[in-house]
């Protein structure tokens, strides 16, 4: 019976302790700040805009994901510009003037990333082309490319087959 | 045989590929050049870390070529780039500090303990101006023309080396 209660009260403690460090995990992770948005709206906005800017120092985690104390002070500025009722292309200018375009995991379409995003519809196109052209030179080849003794055996072939 | 030969495209356009990422791979993925070059020195205004009561903004950093160094007293490499910072005074060159996150009583133990380099220091304990100057993380070094322009960012510690082959040409490149 005592063996059972102290099970018991083992048990519990176990369990307790795990709530515990499980909660305050959470609450140290990176990217959950306590903020109150005015609408469900505004608060969509803040999570896409803080998901798509990369942190300047972590390489590859967003700043809505990442702990270092720049992606803080970068959110902070999201929020805040946010409530001051600054649009999405506004806030991704004002980061990107003061850390440049590394920030952006999509970058802008301008003069220097044609060339990126051009490539891959290029490369489509290219394909595409080469299918069509490759479909073509068989279909003219298969008729062609039989010598005319070939093509009296084909006949005699087929024919066989037809009067059997 | 011609024909044959257009085999090859695939091979070669492998080989090109893999010999691009092998040299990218060579590179410092962290390195970029700052969003601010060629751009004028953020506008600002602040207290110096020595006299609360004195204001100080950009107009600053106009009339000399100024190297501005951002630190702080939580910052390790910071201690580690001072004697490069003062052999850069002793050259004679301008520099301004902006105590970055911090206190005024850590900041002015710091500069008491490993040697004083600036004319001054701009007092930033809220990281606005770091920010303004996308600062993401301490030693970071601006050198800004006379025209108060940024000419020059140099991210992380001034090796001793940096100084003579990095820092001191650019100084002499802008003045």
């Amino acid at each position: 019976m005592a063996l059972i209660r102290w099970l018991l009260a083992a048990l519990l403690i176990t369990t307790a302790m795990t709530t515990a460090m499980t909660l305050s995990s959470t609450a140290l992770a990176g990217g959950i700040e306590v903020r109150d948005f005015d609408n469900p709206v505004q608060k969509e906005r803040y999570r896409d805009l803080t998901s798509s800017m990369r942190c300047p120092l972590c390489e590859n985690q967003a700043i809505g994901d990442s702990d270092a104390p720049i992606s803080g002070d970068m959110r902070d500025r999201v929020y805040t510009l946010l409530q001051d009722g600054k649009s999405d292309t506004e806030i991704v200018s004002y980061m990107v003037q003061r850390f440049g375009e590394y920030i952006l995991y999509n970058p802008r379409l301008e003069n220097r990333t044609y060339l990126l995003w051009g490539i891959p519809i290029v490369l489509l196109l290219a394909g595409a082309l080469l299918v069509v052209f490759l479909v073509r030179a068989r279909r003219n080849a298969s008729a062609a490319s039989l010598s005319a003794s070939e093509r009296a055996r084909l006949d005699e072939l087929i024919n066989r087959k037809r009067s059997q | 045989m011609k024909r044959r030969l257009l085999l090859f495209l695939p091979l070669i356009a492998f080989l090109g590929l893999a010999a691009f990422f092998y040299y990218r791979l060579g590179m410092d993925p962290s390195y970029r050049d700052s969003a601010l070059i060629k751009r004028d020195f953020p506008a600002f205004s602040a207290s110096t870390l020595k006299d609360p009561e004195r204001t100080v903004d950009e107009s600053l950093l106009k009339g000399e070529v100024t190297l501005v160094n951002v630190w702080g007293e939580w910052c390790p490499a910071c201690k580690q780039e001072m004697p490069q910072l003062l052999d850069l005074a002793d050259r004679g060159i301008r520099m301004v500090g902006v105590n970055y996150r911090d206190t005024r009583e850590k900041g002015r133990q710091f500069l008491h303990e490993y040697g004083d380099p600036f004319e001054l220091n701009i007092f930033d304990p809220d990281g606005d101006l770091g920010f303004d100057l996308g600062v993401y993380g301490a030693p970071e070094t601006f050198l800004v023309d006379a025209d108060g322009v940024i000419r020059y960012h140099h991210t992380g510690y001034i090796a001793p080396d940096d100084v003579r082959d990095v820092i001191v040409p650019e100084v002499e490149k802008w003045r």
